[in-house]
């Protein structure tokens, strides 16, 4: 059983191994039509929908195949629509936009766009798994190496009792009588291993489990709305204070309020970024309809362009969650500490949904206090440590290491715990 | 000659006693919850299945705990966040405590929306001071039993609206009938003119104040001498000599913060300057004042008039005065008497008498010794009580009379508090239409037909003006929690003004008033508006009554043989604060006693009762009860027998006992929901047998016969609960004269130990790396002055409310569960041990004193006690297991164990109610973790669970946030920026925290510059190193007060010993 196990992993292998090479053939001969795509296009086509203009996918087909007719048209497609009944019939559905003329293009370079967009695979459905997805876990070999164990350990008492079968026959045969062998289930030593051994593995199990308990690394739970902070603080650049101002106040960081989120929608309607939006399970996500969750939210009318009262709060999931005994001030990290947002919440401006980067365990915190320097010599506060002041000024303290938190009573209970 | 020495309770006087052994012994006085025998444990019955209980249950927890999911929190931002809001930071709004006439300018502290805590106004008259009450005035606003919306007829109403026009109707209906307005002292100028326009529109409404506790003897004494009703200022700073003849004014009297501030400021001595007041109290029983006075003489309350007499007589008034035949008492007067011509116009004479006559000699004899335009100021009169008890027996008279028509009832309750409540009660049932404001269904207001309550202070509008030209602001700082409305809204719906809303109405009078918006938002952000400083009046005196004041008192009859004094307690005062649980937990600062009123009875009393007051007799919290036989009326009450009692006085406290007769179940139950938990038939109510005298109420009364009654009744009270074992030098004293003569005494003790130690002294004989003992930025300090430590409470409740201590209820204060973090421990001393009459009492705050050398933290097998670096004594709750080694070793006593979950801070939901149901915990503590109460808590402080130690912290969360600020700035910590809940809270100043290690501060100086001579440590020679120093209690007295010379020297080698081997055992 275990060696069909291990066949079957050996098929998934060899399968993501088979679709990755594929996936990337595919890729370096579609290269530069997908290039010219996003380059040219793309802003205003998306292959599977339709945006400002129709969806592509099928667009080679709807031109009868005809590929010099296509090239003519992205060309010029106004002056080509004179003579194309086709063409006429898609400038009037999408009137008064009319596509851009791409007369810059090259024949070559055109080919390759109509290429890329021939050879476009059908739209993904929603339970059409991604074949990197299911091959994944395959990856992970720590299975493999304990099913080997699993393995050289029967093995390795397979010829123990071999050992004692064949010790039992040399005695037989020399005539000492050893009596009757006791079976391996009933043998003591092995039973006491057994039983020290699982105790070990559970104890460390149940052990690593109990520190584990309340600690959410990576917590990403789905939000009322999906908001991405990577648009707003990392591609827009927005301040993480301009939102966060409690931040440098007080206690809580703080979710801003809707009315903050207002001062910036009220403009901005529509998610018009270049960047498309993914959840986490990879289905795209409508920036605009996103938007228009917040004007429900803040009772906003944008089509009036005024508030209608009705708004209600949004209950957001709190994801960075510590205990009740503990006490951790935003503003003393932030404003005292001079600590980046990014030390204790990752890569922010990278995130889609925010996930939690840190641990927030204890272990954790009282490693960054062990480590970071305080603003010793900027802070007019800690002028009062005069004798530090004067061993660092004397060498007495190693001046690259600094003042840490810890040496100036970090790490004691009552500077969180209280 | 037997040695002076300072103790807590009757059994520490004989510390080979039996008692005294078990009680030092059986520190943590449990019942372990499985069958022992003296074997221990594991020779128990049945060991094993014990063991396998305990560990299947632990492992069960464990795992029912670990199986649990985390929970999906929210985080709901607003919709539209106001500016000033920010979650997380509190905001700070003035506004005043008002009860009745007491008005205390303050500061609310305002988290997330919810006020949690009171703060007093520094730039106000009472300069920062608060009291218990006012302290625990918040936890009122949360009080579960308010009314939560108007009644009709006991029923909820559907609107105030359907209720103004029926009201309308009826006043309307009135005709010529009296419409009475019936509230307590109300000095608000605002609410005043409402009142008036209330009267223009019905003509026959008249104001009539009431006081459940009267000063119409002093208004009328006053009116009679002065020509006005009204009450000066006293000015106690200006005073060398202050003589009490019966006024608490420290505890009870008048305006306890403000004499508080003065009195200390008189009394606070520094090396320099030793110059104190000298404080003489003449009193019937042992108050707070008392306790603090230099010399203290009792007599029978009958005896007020005579004892003023024979002062007036003493300092040369050419009057007859009645024999005291009381040596000590006429010593008394002689020394009194001397002590006022020595500092005439810097001397003044008090008197808590309600007695008319009394008070117009008392104003003969201040004019005497030059007290007015010196002492006593004319210039600014005070409103705390303007009730008249004349006016409002005229409106109960009226009432029965029929000629009421209707009665509109706010503040007052006489129903439970007027002497002659039942013929307040019959009265009412004449008056056509009865109206209750009050905030609860409250006794008076149960009778009334209408019920309209008024909100709390804290969600009111308001003003108040105290004393004369001094206004005090009141701004809401929550939305109302329920339906209430504010009284004047109502009278001016009523009397059908242009501004039918209090709020608006109160705005435009004072922006007219003070002349604009701005001047307004400016008052309004200061919460007071005082007059410039002026120099004391001197009235004009008009001694016409004086021979008919003075004849009167000679021909009072005397008091029977035994006399019974009816009192204020400081913490419940006058009974309208009484379902206040802090309140009621905190312990009196003279009995010591929680949760309930008694007789307090001296030792004499005792004696003739067949009460031993033996080694057991303190130990014992069952106490006897006695039926008192007053009149023709009785009650039966528990005693506690109080040394400096007058031998033949009783003395009850009044404000106990709300809801009446409770013997019926469903009558309590009512009285729970009505007028709450913690007031409903705790103690038993007085104030019937308060008696008018003519021309006002007396609050004594002459006992007819008191007898044991066999029944016992458990007095929860604390003064046992830590022992020192026979451990001294905890408190010192010292007379003024003894510290002048020999400025260092006090030092002795202390050079010694260092001398003993050596050069190194803090390192020595401590357990830790010296490198540990280094204070490299901060080192947190507090001294305390027990000089001008009043005993008030006022920090008690303080540090209750900033850190969430828990309440126990009952049954818990007397299994020795209390949580106070401060207590403040009561000392007597007397020079023989049984001189019970004549006894010096003393109050020292106790909190953690944050040893530098611990020895809490060296016993802690988890290290959930440790010490920082900047000097505090830190408690990590979440590491804490319970073993209660730490509090074992205290040598102080002031480590609080969590034996229930009296938080429901503990996963377990069901480990409260089974407990309450089987009357191990009561039902109190469900109430303080109900939704609504537990809205008071500070956020910034954990809510303890069961089984961990808790205690003083020293504040830490206000340190953080003070130093936070300070980096924040960049900038270092400023001296006094930081302080802890207590020192805020203290009236007198006697508290100053700070850092140590800087060399300006106050603490540094008080230590080392201003205070050396009365420095020191409790427990010195344990050689633990507290962070926390006291000032030596000075008498300013030619007696000799502490403990004797000979003491000392006897004992001195034998410290010197245990100072030197018994530190970290703390043996």
């Amino acid at each position: 059983m275990n060696y069909h196990h291990r066949r079957k992993l050996q098929k998934a292998n060899l399968l993501l191994l088979l679709t990755a090479t594929l996936l990337f053939g595919q890729a370096t001969f579609a290269q530069d039509g997908k290039t010219v795509f996003q380059t040219n296009c793309a802003s205003c086509h998306n292959p599977y929908k339709r945006a400002t203009g129709p969806a592509l996918f099928g667009a080679f087909d709807r031109w009868g195949g005809n590929e010099a007719n296509m090239k003519a048209w992205i060309k010029n497609p106004t002056a080509y629509a004179e003579k194309d009944d086709y063409a006429k019939k898609l400038l009037n559905e999408y009137s008064p936009t009319v596509m851009t003329a791409f007369s810059n293009l090259s024949d070559a370079e055109l080919a390759a766009v109509i290429k890329y967009i021939k050879e476009l695979p059908p739209p993904p459905t929603d339970n059409a798994p991604t074949a990197g997805g299911t091959a994944a876990p395959a990856q992970d070999n720590t299975l493999l190496f304990g099913v080997l164990t699993l393995i050289l350990a029967v093995i390795g008492l397979i010829l123990l009792q071999v050992n004692a079968n064949l010790k039992k026959l040399t005695d037989d045969k020399e005539g000492i009588d050893r009596g009757e062998p006791i079976p391996f289930y009933r043998n003591k030593t092995y039973l006491a291993t057994a039983i020290i051994g699982l105790f070990v593995v559970g104890g460390y199990l149940t052990v690593q489990g109990a520190i584990g308990l309340g600690r959410n690394k990576n917590y990403q739970p789905e939000q009322p709305i999906y908001y991405s902070h990577k648009v707003h603080a990392g591609i827009n650049q927005i301040n993480c204070l301009y939102c966060h101002g409690g931040a440098q106040e007080g206690k809580h960081a703080n979710i801003p309020s809707v009315n903050v989120c207002m001062n910036c929608h009220m403009q901005i309607n529509e998610y018009a970024g270049k960047e498309k939006l993914y959840r986490e399970d990879g289905s795209e996500v409508n920036g605009t309809a996103e938007i228009q969750k917040l004007y429900k939210y803040a009772g906003w009318d944008a089509t009036a362009r005024k508030y209608t009262g009705e708004g209600k709060p949004i209950e957001w999931i709190k994801i960075h969650n510590l205990p009740d005994h503990v006490y951790f001030n935003h503003s003393q990290h932030v404003k005292a500490g001079k600590v980046q947002c990014q030390t204790c919440h990752g890569e922010i401006t990278n995130m889609g949904e925010v996930k939690q980067f840190a641990e927030l365990s204890m272990g954790w915190c009282v490693n960054c206090h062990r480590e970071t320097q305080v603003q010793f010599k900027e802070n007019g506060f800690y002028s009062i440590y005069e004798k530090f002041h004067k061993d660092l000024k004397e060498g007495k303290l190693d001046s690259t290491k600094g003042i840490t938190v810890e040496k100036i009573g970090g790490t004691e209970c009552q500077k969180c715990h209280y | 000659m037997e040695q002076k020495k300072y103790w807590q309770s009757f059994t520490e006087l004989n510390q080979d006693s039996e008692s005294f052994k078990k009680l030092a012994k059986d520190e943590f006085r449990e019942e372990l919850p499985f069958e022992m025998d003296d074997k221990g444990l594991l020779d128990a019955k049945t060991p094993r299945r014990d063991f396998l209980k305990f560990l299947g249950f632990s492992t069960a927890a464990a795992t029912l705990a670990a199986s649990c999911e985390v929970p999906v929190k929210k985080a709901v931002p607003f919709l539209n966040k106001p500016e000033d809001i920010v979650p997380g930071v509190a905001n700070w709004y003035a506004t005043s405590y008002i009860n009745d006439g007491e008005v205390i300018p303050v500061l609310a502290k305002v988290r997330d929306g919810r006020p949690i805590k009171l703060e007093g106004n520094d730039t106000a008259f009472t300069k920062g001071g608060t009291t218990a009450k006012v302290q625990a005035s918040v936890l009122g606003l949360y009080d579960i039993a308010r009314l939560r919306f108007p009644l009709e007829d006991g029923k909820e109403a559907p609107s105030y609206d359907a209720i103004d026009k029926k009201i309308a109707a009826a006043l309307a209906g009135v005709g010529s009938k009296q419409i009475a307005i019936l509230t307590s002292t109300v000095n608000s100028p605002s609410l005043a003119a409402v009142v008036a326009e209330f009267t223009a529109k019905y003509p026959t409404a008249k104001h009539i104040m009431y006081d459940a506790v009267s000063y119409s003897g002093l208004l009328d004494a006053n009116m009679n001498s002065f020509g006005k009703a009204a009450i000066p200022s006293y000015r106690l700073d200006k005073a060398k000599t202050v003589v009490s003849i019966g006024a608490d004014f420290l505890g009870t009297w008048l305006s306890p913060v403000e004499f508080s501030k003065q009195y200390a400021a008189g009394r606070r001595v520094t090396d320099k300057s030793l110059d104190m007041s000298k404080h003489i109290q003449f009193e019937s029983y042992l108050s707070l004042t008392g306790a603090n006075a230099d010399e203290r003489y009792t007599h029978r309350p009958s005896q007020t008039g005579a004892v003023i007499l024979n002062l007036y007589k003493a300092l040369g008034g050419q009057v007859a005065a009645p024999a005291l035949n009381d040596k000590k008492l006429e010593a008394g007067i002689a020394q009194a008497a001397a002590a006022l011509s020595a500092n005439k116009g810097a001397a003044v004479v008090v008197c808590g008498s309600n007695d008319m006559y009394a008070q117009i000699v008392v104003n003969e004899i201040n004019v005497l010794i030059g007290a007015y335009g010196a002492t006593i100021d004319w210039g600014t009169t005070v409103n705390y009580r303007l009730g008249s008890d004349t006016q409002m027996n005229k409106l109960i008279e009226d009432m029965n009379a029929g000629n009421v028509g209707a009665l509109l009832v706010y503040g007052a309750n006489p129903v439970y508090n007027h002497p002659a409540a039942d013929k307040f009660a019959a009265g009412l049932k004449k008056v056509g239409l009865t109206v209750s404001f009050n905030e609860r269904v409250d006794e008076t207001t149960a009778q009334c037909k209408y019920a309209l309550p008024a909100p709390h202070f804290l969600e009111s509008w308001g003003d108040a003006e105290p004393k004369s030209g001094y206004i005090s602001f009141v701004q809401p700082t929550i939305a109302p929690l329920f339906k209430t409305r504010a009284f004047g809204t109502s009278l001016l719906k009523w009397a059908g003004s242009a501004t039918p809303d209090y709020e608006t109405y109160f705005k435009n009078y004072w922006i007219t008033k003070l002349g604009g918006q701005e001047a307004f938002d400016a008052t309004l952000r200061d919460g007071v508006i005082a007059p410039a400083e002026a120099a004391a009046g001197t009235g004009s005196f008009n001694s016409s009554f004086t021979s008919e004041a003075i004849s009167k008192l000679n021909a009072a009859k005397p008091g029977g043989k035994t006399e019974v004094v009816f009192y204020e307690s400081v913490a419940i005062g006058d009974g309208k604060m009484a379902n206040n649980p802090w309140l009621q937990e905190l312990p009196d600062p003279i009995t010591r006693a929680t949760w309930d009123n008694y007789a307090m009875i001296s030792k004499k009393m005792a004696d003739e009762l067949g009460i031993a007051v033996d080694d057991d007799y303190e130990v014992e919290v069952k106490k006897p009860v006695i039926k008192v036989k007053i009149g023709n009326k009785e009650l039966s009450l528990p005693i506690l027998v109080i040394p400096g009692m007058h031998p033949d006085v009783m003395a009850i406290a009044v404000g106990y006992g709300r809801g009446g007769d409770l013997t019926k179940e469903e009558d309590k139950e009512k009285a729970i929901q009505t007028i709450g938990r913690a007031a409903a038939g705790t103690g038993v109510n007085v104030y019937p047998f308060v008696s008018f005298n003519g021309t006002s109420n007396d609050y004594y009364a002459s006992v007819s016969s008191y007898e044991k009654t066999g029944d016992k009744y458990t007095i929860a009270y604390v003064q046992t609960h830590n022992v020192y074992e026979d451990r001294e030098e905890v408190v010192r004293e010292i007379s003024v004269k003894e510290l002048r003569e020999k400025p260092e005494t006090l030092q002795e003790e202390s050079k010694k130990l260092r001398e003993d130690f050596g050069e190194d002294f803090r390192n020595e004989g401590s357990l830790y790396d010296p490198k540990l003992n280094e204070r490299p930025g901060i080192h947190w300090g507090m001294s305390i002055d027990l000089n001008t430590c009043t005993g008030c409470a006022a920090c008690v409740v303080a540090c209750t409310a900033e850190n969430n201590v828990p309440v126990v209820g009952k049954k818990q204060v007397a299994k020795y569960h209390e949580m106070h973090w401060l207590r403040i421990d009561r000392y007597y001393a007397a020079n023989r041990k049984d001189q019970f009459d004549d006894v010096n009492v003393l109050f020292q705050p106790m909190m953690c004193q944050h040893c530098d050398n611990a020895p809490c933290e060296n016993v802690c097998p988890v290290a959930a006690t440790n010490h920082s670096s900047e000097g505090l004594n830190q408690m990590t709750y979440n590491r804490c297991i319970g073993t209660r080694y730490c509090a074992n070793n205290c040598p102080f006593k002031v480590r609080r164990f969590n034996w229930l979950d009296f938080t429901g801070a503990d996963s377990f939901p069901d480990n409260q109610k089974p407990l309450v149901e089987e009357g191990g915990m009561d039902a109190i503590v469900l109430d303080m973790n109900d939704d609504l109460t537990r809205m008071v808590l500070n956020p910034d402080v954990t809510v303890r669970s069961r089984g961990v130690i808790e205690k003083c912290s020293f504040c830490v969360q206000r340190l953080q946030e003070g130093k936070l600020k300070a980096k924040k700035e960049s900038r270092p910590l400023k001296d006094g920026e930081v302080k802890t809940a207590c020192m805020q809270a203290c009236p007198t100043d006697a508290i100053v925290f700070g850092n140590y290690n800087d060399k300006e501060s106050r603490i540094y100086k008080i230590r080392n510059e201003e205070q050396k001579n009365r420095n020191f440590y409790s427990l010195e020679q344990l050689h633990v190193l507290p962070n926390v120093s006291y000032l030596a209690k000075v008498r300013n007295t030619d007696r000799h007060v502490g403990v004797k010379e000979e003491h000392h020297a006897e004992e001195g080698a034998e410290k010197k010993e245990a100072g030197k081997e018994a530190v970290p055992s703390g043996h």
